[in-house]
C-alpha cells in the first residue's frame, strides 16, 4: 500500500508542480520569454496568505482571494515595467537577466517585510482524510483537494483557451504577434492577461505548495519555480497539457526517487529524467518541433 | 558527361509530396535556370542537392561522384556551393571574415599555432586574406572589408553571399533568387556579375529566378518546375515558348 | 588593410590585459600600504575567480551563441578534482607552486571531461531546451558530489556513495571527500597575483581562439548556423570545442576556488543553478560577446554588494535594483533611442564612432 500512498503523493505535488507549470507555459508561448521571477510569485502569495490568516485573522477562502489579487496586480506590474520595455530588445537574454533581477527584488522585498526566519504554514485543509482499503490506504484531504484544484484549472484553462475571445487572442498572439496586431488585437493587453492568469495561479500553487510543505522562507519559491520550469519543458514547452503531464510525471518521479532511491539524489533524478526526455524527444513530450525554414 | 547528374530526385512532407522524379543534367561551364511558380519546388530541389534534406528517391552524382543523401558539409566538401533565397550572411563579423569563413577547409593550421601565433599562424592568416580579397574585389566589395556584415546595403550583402560561396572554391554554385528584392538596375548589374563569375572562374552555375528577364537574359538552358514536378526542360527559348510553361506562369 | 586591423585588435586586446595589470599593481601597492581593509582583501581572489568565469562563459554565450545555465557545475568538477589531488599529493609533492600547477592543470583536465561529456548530448539541443539541460546538468554534478565518499589507504583509493563506513579503509586510512561535508583542510595555495596570471591566461586563450581560424568558424556557427554548414563548417566540432574550453577554464576558477577556503563543499548557494545565473548576469550586463566587458562586470558586481553592505538589509534589494534598471537603460529600444537622441557625442556635434572588439 505504501506504493500507492507514494503515487497519491507524487500526483499531489506534481499537480503544484503543474499549476505553476501552467504559468511558465503561458508567458512563454505568449511573450517567449522565461519568467524567472515566477516562482518568487509564489512565493509571495504563501507570505500574503499566511499573514492575511494569522495577523489579520481571515478565514481561509478569502484569504486566498486576497493572494490571489495581489500576485496578479503584482505580475501585471512586474510584465509592466520591467519586461515590456525589453520585448523588442536586441538579445533574448536581457529580458531573462532582467527577470533574474526581478526574482532577486522579490525574494529581497520578502526578506525585509517578512524576515529570514522560517514561518510554519497553518493548514489551509480542514476536511477529514480520505480513509480506503479499510484504513490501509489514507489519502489526507489536503492531497485530494490539491488534485482537484489542479483538475479544475486545467479544464478552466482549456475552455477559457478554446471559447472566449480572449482566449484567442491569446493564441492568435502566441503564433505571430505581428499578424495578431494587424488583425486588431491588443496584444499589450493579451500579454498582460496572460501574466495576470499566470501569477493568479502562482498564489494558488503557492498556497497549496506551503500547505503540503510547511516551512516557508523568502526562497521557497525558487527551487520549485525551477521544477515547475522543468516540467514545462519536460511536457513540451508553450503546450498547456504538456505542462499538466510534465507537472505530475515529474511530482511523482521526485516522490519515488526520494522514497526508493535515495533522498539526497531525488532532484538529481528528476533533472536525469528531463535529459533523458529531452535527448529523445528534443522538444518535450507534447511539444511542437519548429524546424527552421531554410 | 555532366558535372550535375541528378535522377528521379524526389521527397515529401507529411503526405505532400514537394518535389517528385525530378531530373536535370548540367554541363561543366553551363548557366542553368530553375523556373516555375511560388511553391513549386525550386528552393526544396537547392535542399535536397546540398543536404539539407534527405531525398526519399533518386540519385545525384556530382562530378562522376555520387553525393546523394550525404550531409551538408560533405556536398560542401564535394564542390557545390549555394546562396540563400533569405539572405544568411555572419551579420556579426566583418565582410572579409565571413569570405575567410568562406575559406575555412582550403587552409589550416593548429589550434596551437592559432593560440600562440606561430609562423604558420602567420602565414596561412596573410594567404587567407589575400586570397578573400581577390574575390572581394572580383565582387566590389573591398572597400567594405571591414564593415559588419549586417551594415552592408542589401545588394551588396547578396553579392557577399556568392563571394563567400566562390570562396569554397566549388565545382557548381547554386544561386537561390540572386535578384529578389532588388530594383531593375541593381538586377541588371547583378546579371552582369554572374556572367562575369562564370566567365572568371569557369563557374558552372545553377540559378532559381523569379525574374523572366534576368533568366531568359543569361541562362541557356531551363528547367521549368510546377507542383514538384518537372513541366518542361531544354534551351531557354524553346522553354520560353512551350505552351504549358506559358500557363503555369500566366495562368488560363 | 591587414595591417590596420591587425593592430586594432592587438591594441584593443593590450587594452584588456593592461586594465588587469594596472588593476593588479593598484591592489597590491594599496596592500602593502596597509590601507585595503581586510574585507577587500579577501575580495581579491573571488574577483579574479568570478572574471575567470564570466569570460569562460563568454566563450559559450557570447561567441558560441549558446545559452549554458551549468557553468557552475564546470567550476564545481574543477573545485574538487584540484583539492583532492592537492590532499593527496601534499606530502609527495611538497614545492607549492608545482602542486598547485598540477591541480590546476588537473581541474582543467577534468573540466574538460565532463565538457566533452555533457556536450556531446547537449550540443544536439537548441535555445532554451539547451540552456535548462545545462542548468540540470549542473544541479547532477552538485547534487552527486554531496553523495560521494572517497577515502585512500595504502590499498589505493575507494569511493562509496553511501557513507564513510562503506569505503572498507584499512586503519590509518584518511577520507578525502566526505559527502556533504566535502573536503577539509585543503592547503590555501591561492593568491591574488596567482589570480591575476590565471585571469590573464585565460584571456589569452580567448582572445587568440576568437581571432583565429577556429573561432572565425565558431562565430560563423553563432551568427548563422545553416550558412556555416553550407560552408563546410563542421558545426558539432566547433560547438563541442568551444563549449570544452569553456568548461575546461572554469575548472581552473573552481581550482582558485577551492585553494582559496580551507573548507570546500558543495551547496546552491557556490555550485547551484543560482551562481550559474549569477555568472550569466555578469556576461549579459558587461555586453554580450565583450569578453573585457564581462571581466569588468564580473569584478563590480563581486566587490558591489561588499561595498554595500553599510547598507545592511537593503543591500541585495539595491543589487536586484540596479540589476533591473541596468538592463532597462542598456537594452530598452525606447531608452537606446533616448540615448542616441540626446547623446553627448550628439549634442558636441561629433559622429558616433562604433567601437568594434
Amino acid at each position: 500500500m505504501s506504493f500507492l500512498s507514494y503515487l497519491f503523493n507524487g500526483i499531489s505535488l506534481g499537480s503544484v508542480y503543474a499549476i505553476i507549470a501552467l504559468g511558465y507555459t503561458m508567458v512563454y508561448g505568449i511573450a517567449k520569454m522565461l519568467n524567472f521571477a515566477h516562482g518568487d510569485v509564489i512565493m509571495i502569495g504563501a507570505y500574503v496568505t499566511l499573514t492575511a490568516m494569522t495577523s489579520l485573522t481571515m478565514p481561509t477562502i478569502p484569504a486566498l482571494l486576497l493572494a490571489i489579487v495581489v500576485c496578479t496586480v503584482l505580475g501585471v506590474v512586474i510584465e509592466r515595467v520591467a519586461y515590456r520595455p525589453l520585448r523588442n530588445a536586441a538579445s533574448p537574454l536581457a529580458v531573462l537577466i532582467t527577470a533574474i533581477g526581478v526574482s532577486y527584488l522579490l525574494q529581497n522585498i520578502a526578506l525585509l517585510v517578512f524576515g529570514a526566519n522560517t514561518k510554519s504554514f497553518p493548514s489551509v485543509v480542514q476536511f477529514p482524510a480520505l480513509s480506503l482499503a479499510g484504513g490501509k490506504l489514507v489519502i489526507s484531504s489536503l492531497t485530494l483537494v490539491t488534485i482537484f484544484a489542479c483538475i479544475v484549472i486545467m479544464i478552466g484553462l482549456t475552455l477559457f483557451i478554446k471559447k472566449t475571445k480572449a482566449g484567442q487572442a491569446m493564441l492568435a498572439v502566441s503564433e505571430d504577434k505581428g499578424a495578431a496586431q494587424l488583425m486588431g488585437i491588443n496584444v499589450n493587453g493579451t500579454i498582460a492577461l496572460t501574466f495576470a492568469i499566470g501569477s493568479a495561479l502562482a498564489a494558488i500553487a503557492g498556497v497549496l505548495l506551503c500547505s503540503a510543505y510547511p516551512s516557508l522562507t523568502p526562497y521557497t519559491g525558487s527551487m520549485p519555480g525551477i521544477k515547475a520550469f522543468v516540467a514545462a519543458v519536460f511536457g513540451g514547452i508553450g503546450s498547456i497539457p504538456g505542462a499538466m503531464i510534465g507537472g505530475i510525471l515529474l511530482g511523482v518521479i521526485e516522490i519515488f526517487g526520494r522514497a526508493y532511491i535515495s533522498s539526497q539524489m531525488a532532484d538529481a533524478i528528476v533533472f536525469a529524467v528531463l535529459i533523458v526526455v529531452l535527448l529523445v524527444k528534443p522538444a518535450g513530450l507534447l511539444g511542437k518541433k519548429i524546424q527552421e525554414k531554410v | 558527361m555532366a558535372l550535375l547528374e541528378v535522377k528521379n530526385l524526389g521527397i515529401s512532407f507529411g503526405g505532400l509530396r514537394a518535389v517528385n522524379g525530378f531530373d536535370i543534367m548540367i554541363e561543366k561551364g553551363q548557366l542553368y535556370g530553375l523556373i516555375g511558380p511560388n511553391g513549386a519546388g525550386k528552393t526544396t530541389v537547392f535542399n535536397l542537392l546540398t543536404g539539407v534534406y534527405k531525398p526519399d528517391t533518386g540519385s545525384v552524382v556530382l562530378d562522376g561522384k555520387e553525393i546523394t543523401g550525404k550531409k551538408t558539409i560533405e556536398i560542401s566538401k564535394a564542390g557545390i556551393a549555394r546562396t540563400f533565397q533569405n539572405i544568411r550572411l555572419f551579420k556579426d563579423m566583418s565582410v572579409l571574415d565571413n569570405v575567410k569563413a568562406g575559406l575555412h577547409n582550403k587552409h589550416s593550421y593548429s589550434f596551437v599555432s592559432g593560440l600562440f601565433h606561430l609562423p604558420s599562424y602567420h602565414a596561412v592568416e596573410k594567404q587567407m586574406t589575400e586570397q578573400a580579397m581577390e574575390l572581394l574585389k572580383v565582387f566590389e566589395l573591398e572597400e567594405e572589408a571591414e564593415t559588419l556584415a549586417a551594415n552592408l546595403p542589401y545588394g551588396k550583402q547578396r553579392k557577399l553571399e556568392i563571394a563567400r560561396a566562390m570562396a569554397t572554391e566549388p565545382k557548381l554554385l547554386l544561386l537561390d533568387e540572386p535578384a529578389a528584392g532588388m530594383n531593375p538596375n541593381e538586377t541588371k548589374t547583378l546579371m552582369e556579375m554572374i556572367e562575369f563569375v562564370r566567365e572568371h572562374f569557369q563557374m558552372t552555375i545553377l540559378l532559381i529566378e523569379h525574374d523572366m528577364k534576368l533568366v531568359s537574359g543569361i541562362c541557356e538552358a531551363l528547367t521549368v518546375l510546377n507542383f514538384g514536378e518537372v513541366l518542361a526542360q531544354g534551351q531557354t527559348a524553346t522553354v520560353l515558348n512551350n505552351p504549358q510553361v506559358i500557363t503555369a506562369y500566366l495562368g488560363e | 588593410m591587414e595591417k590596420k586591423r591587425w593592430n586594432k585588435t592587438a591594441r584593443n586586446n593590450a587594452v584588456t590585459y593592461g586594465i588587469v595589470i594596472v588593476f593588479w599593481l593598484a591592489m597590491t601597492l594599496w596592500r602593502q600600504s596597509g590601507n585595503l581593509s581586510s574585507l577587500m582583501q579577501g575580495l581579491l581572489v573571488p574577483v579574479c575567480i568570478y572574471a575567470i568565469m564570466a569570460v569562460s562563459l563568454n566563450l559559450t554565450v557570447g561567441i558560441l551563441g549558446e545559452l549554458s545555465l551549468g557553468h557552475a557545475g564546470f567550476m564545481c568538477v574543477g573545485a574538487f578534482a584540484s583539492a583532492f589531488f592537492t590532499q593527496c599529493m601534499t606530502e609527495a609533492i611538497p614545492f607549492v607552486p608545482l602542486r598547485f600547477a598540477l591541480a590546476i592543470i588537473i581541474a582543467a583536465v577534468f573540466a574538460a571531461i565532463f565538457g566533452v561529456l555533457i556536450g556531446i548530448p547537449v550540443l544536439r539541443l537548441q535555445g532554451d531546451y539547451l540552456a535548462i539541460v545545462t542548468l540540470a546538468f549542473g544541479e547532477i554534478i552538485k547534487n552527486f558530489v554531496n553523495i560521494l565518499y572517497i577515502g585512500k589507504d595504502s590499498r589505493g583509493l575507494h569511493f562509496s556513495i553511501k557513507d564513510t563506513m562503506s569505503l572498507g579503509l584499512e586503519e590509518g586510512g584518511k577520507v578525502i571527500v566526505k559527502g556533504p561535508q566535502g573536503i577539509t583542510g585543503t592547503s590555501r595555495d591561492a593568491t591574488f597575483t596567482i589570480g591575476i596570471i590565471l585571469l590573464l591566461i585565460t584571456l589569452f586563450i580567448i582572445l587568440r581562439l576568437v581571432q583565429s581560424r577556429d573561432g572565425r568558424a565558431i562565430k560563423a556557427i553563432r551568427d548563422n548556423q545553416i550558412a556555416a554548414e553550407s560552408v563546410g563548417i563542421n558545426i558539432t566540432k566547433y560547438k563541442l570545442m568551444a563549449f570544452t574550453i569553456s568548461a575546461a577554464l572554469a575548472g581552473v576558477a573552481g581550482a582558485l576556488y577551492s585553494h582559496n577556503l580551507s573548507s570546500l563543499t558543495a551547496t546552491s548557494q557556490n555550485f547551484g543553478y543560482n551562481m550559474s545565473i549569477m555568472i550569466l548576469v555578469y556576461v549579459v550586463l558587461g555586453g554580450i560577446g565583450s569578453i573585457r566587458g564581462s571581466m569588468i562586470a564580473a569584478a563590480i558586481l563581486t566587490v558591489l554588494p561588499e561595498l554595500l553592505r553599510g547598507l545592511s538589509d537593503y543591500r541585495m534589494l539595491i543589487y536586484a535594483v540596479i540589476l533591473i534598471v541596468a538592463m532597462l537603460l542598456n537594452w530598452a529600444p525606447a531608452a537606446l533611442a533616448f540615448r542616441e537622441k540626446y547623446s553627448l557625442r550628439r549634442l558636441l556635434g561629433k559622429n558616433k564612432a562604433k567601437g568594434v572588439e
